[in-house]
């Protein structure tokens, strides 16, 4: 066959007529640190369109809440944001509180606090050493994953359990503090961080992560709030907004601390921002430790929590009060309500919705996942393929939250 | 299994300044307001749904720029039987919002609010794969967690936690599916479900 070349344009000058190739990534690929599928438009290397899917750990967290007593719902708040379990524990339990309308001592309130950066911090070590993993960085992973076991150790000092906690009551704390643990959180800690100062050094300022990471994934603030992107994503373009701050819960109004921002919006600053959330959860864990008061654990309540057996073995009152408990649950008065934590990666709700019986009739979790990661698309738009990956990985979405 | 009880009935008096406002500014629209536990709430009719969550936004007294939640209530056995709900935030002036509208079961349809907060698009869709809440003028309403050829609507109370779907045939996804489906038939191992 002839070459034909018409006029100036020759054969070889002359763009290749291409249909845009749809490929398809996930919903298990290696490089994406979370269970979806992104189905790709591309111009060469270029992506004209996607459309993203989720649903792939679709678990029906709300029907199995709905069908159970409000104690039940507890286990599976661990196995929405299974990086940060803490969190999610909290976050619940602290909607039904609300329900009730009961406030939990001043202790367990500073351990709640704890609890949660710890768990703030195994999330973003698992963020940033997975990011880094998937942009081909091995080290930092290890060294991230050497920091979250210090993190574990905590979580299972506290509750016995390294991942699935079910550590948070509603109305109190599954136990008190285990001895010595302030010193141990403390050797923990630092030790997380001095790990991660090698990770930091690694890849800060690195070029080849900074190339990847620089000038990507950038959407302006404007768009992000109209997606309802919360948390890092937001932050890093330049807005200030966390719950901690803005309607404090627990005792953040006491603790002293900064709300990290970024100005590019781009995936390097999503990095940055969340690297000072760690410094800053130790900040806060190190004055929680130190103000720590004494006292009681659990409120005073016999609608919610189990009254002293030296009690209920002689007396009628905490005996009929245990009985009713352990049959019928508890039963929080008729209404709704809406509370909003400060998950790791954006705004945790819970909307709850009580009729006054042992079950919730509605049990709605706001998942800080799902928001974000329904802004993958926009993010992508006009980007090399190749910029997927580090936005995904900043997206940090959890399966099990952004799919429930 | 008792119908959940209606809450808009509570605390009738609320006095909250914003909620007043609405209530003035959409005489016929607003249908009830509470603040149930520090949680303003607003009932609105559901044919303006659109209009006062444009409203919400762009007010200056109320700047929602947030919309961070929709979801639905099955209140089976009264009539409307479901309620959708949105929850709102507002950055500036750092307050939030529920807004309800109750639908009836026979017309399970409301206006879609993306032209007002593009971070509705998943959020409608959510709540019609669990509800089959149809939310018109969305771009795109499809199932977002479940698959198409899901029956039903799970999240709805006559839905059996214990029910199973149908078994689905495989879907044609390439031909390289198609030969591996067609081996594995002539192996004895069935069709694909």
């Amino acid at each position: 066959m002839k070459a034909t070349a018409a006029g100036s344009e020759s054969s070889l000058t002359r763009d290749l007529h291409a249909e845009p190739m749809q490929i398809q990534m996930g919903p298990s690929h290696p490089s994406t640190h979370g269970t979806l599928k992104i189905t790709l438009q591309l111009d060469g290397e270029r992506i004209v369109d996607s459309d993203v899917e989720v649903g792939y750990l679709h678990r029906g967290f709300e029907k199995e809440c709905e069908s159970g007593e409000y104690y039940q719902a507890i286990p599976y708040t661990d196995r929405l944001n299974y990086a940060s379990p803490m969190i999610n524990n909290v976050g619940y339990c602290l909607a039904v509180e609300k329900l009730f309308g009961v406030t939990v001592p001043l202790r367990a309130q500073y351990m709640r606090t704890i609890a949660c950066e710890l768990s703030r911090m195994s999330d973003h070590f698992t963020c940033l050493g997975a990011g880094a993993l998937e942009l081909a960085a091995l080290t930092p992973f290890l060294y991230c994953v050497q920091a979250r076991e210090h993190m574990y150790d905590l979580h299972e000092a506290l509750c016995g359990a390294r991942v699935t906690t079910n550590y948070v009551r509603i109305g109190g704390m599954q136990s008190d503090l285990p001895p010595g643990f302030a010193d141990l959180c403390r050797q923990k800690v630092a030790a997380a961080l001095a790990l991660f100062a090698d990770v930091d050094a690694l890849l800060t300022k690195n070029p080849i992560f900074r190339d990847r990471m620089e000038g990507t994934g950038k959407l302006p603030a404007e768009t992000l709030i109209g997606y309802g992107v919360t948390g890092p994503l937001l932050r890093a373009a330049g807005v200030p907004l966390d719950v901690r701050r803005a309607q404090p819960y627990l005792v953040y109004d006491r603790l002293d601390f900064d709300v990290p921002v970024g100005t590019a919006g781009d995936n390097y600053d999503r990095y940055l921002v969340r690297v000072e959330e760690l410094r800053q959860s130790a900040r806060i864990i190190e004055q929680a430790l130190r103000d720590l008061p004494d006292g009681a654990v659990d409120v005073d309540d016999p609608r919610l929590r189990l009254p002293p057996k030296g009690r209920v073995f002689n007396r009628m009152e905490e005996l009929i009060d245990q009985f009713k408990l352990v049959t019928e649950g508890i039963r929080p008065p008729a209404g709704e309500v809406y509370q909003a934590v400060e998950g790791a990666n954006g705004e945790l709700g819970f909307y709850l919705v009580s009729n006054g019986t042992g079950s919730p009739w509605k049990c709605r979790c706001r998942s800080p996942s799902f928001s974000n990661t329904q802004a993958l698309r926009d993010m992508i738009r006009g980007a090399l393929l190749a910029d997927v990956v580090p936005t995904f990985d900043m997206i940090n979405m959890i399966g099990g939250e952004c799919d429930r | 299994m008792s119908a959940g009880q209606d809450l808009t009935q509570e605390s009738a008096a609320a006095e909250h300044p914003l909620l007043e406002r609405l209530r003035e500014h959409f005489a016929t629209a607003v249908v009830a307001t509470h603040a149930h536990r520090d949680d303003l709430t607003v009932q609105v009719a559901p044919a303006s749904i659109l209009e006062i969550c444009t409203f919400l936004r762009d007010d200056p007294d109320c700047a929602f720029d947030f919309l961070m939640d929709v979801t639905a209530v099955d209140y089976i056995g009264s009539v409307p039987r479901f309620e959708v709900i949105y929850h709102l935030y507002s950055l500036r002036k750092n307050h939030r919002l529920r807004v309800k509208a109750r639908v009836a079961e026979e017309d399970l349809r409301i206006a879609s609010v993306t032209p007002v907060w593009a971070g509705a698009n998943w959020l409608e869709r959510e709540t019609y794969d669990m509800y089959g809440v149809h939310f018109e003028g969305h771009p795109d309403l499809r199932r977002i967690y479940l698959y198409e050829e899901f029956q039903g609507h799970p999240l709805r109370k006559d839905y059996p936690k214990e029910k199973r779907q149908p078994l689905v045939r495989g879907r044609d996804v390439g031909q390289g599916a198609a030969r591996r489906a067609e081996e594995r038939e002539r192996e004895g191992y069935g069709r694909w479900q």
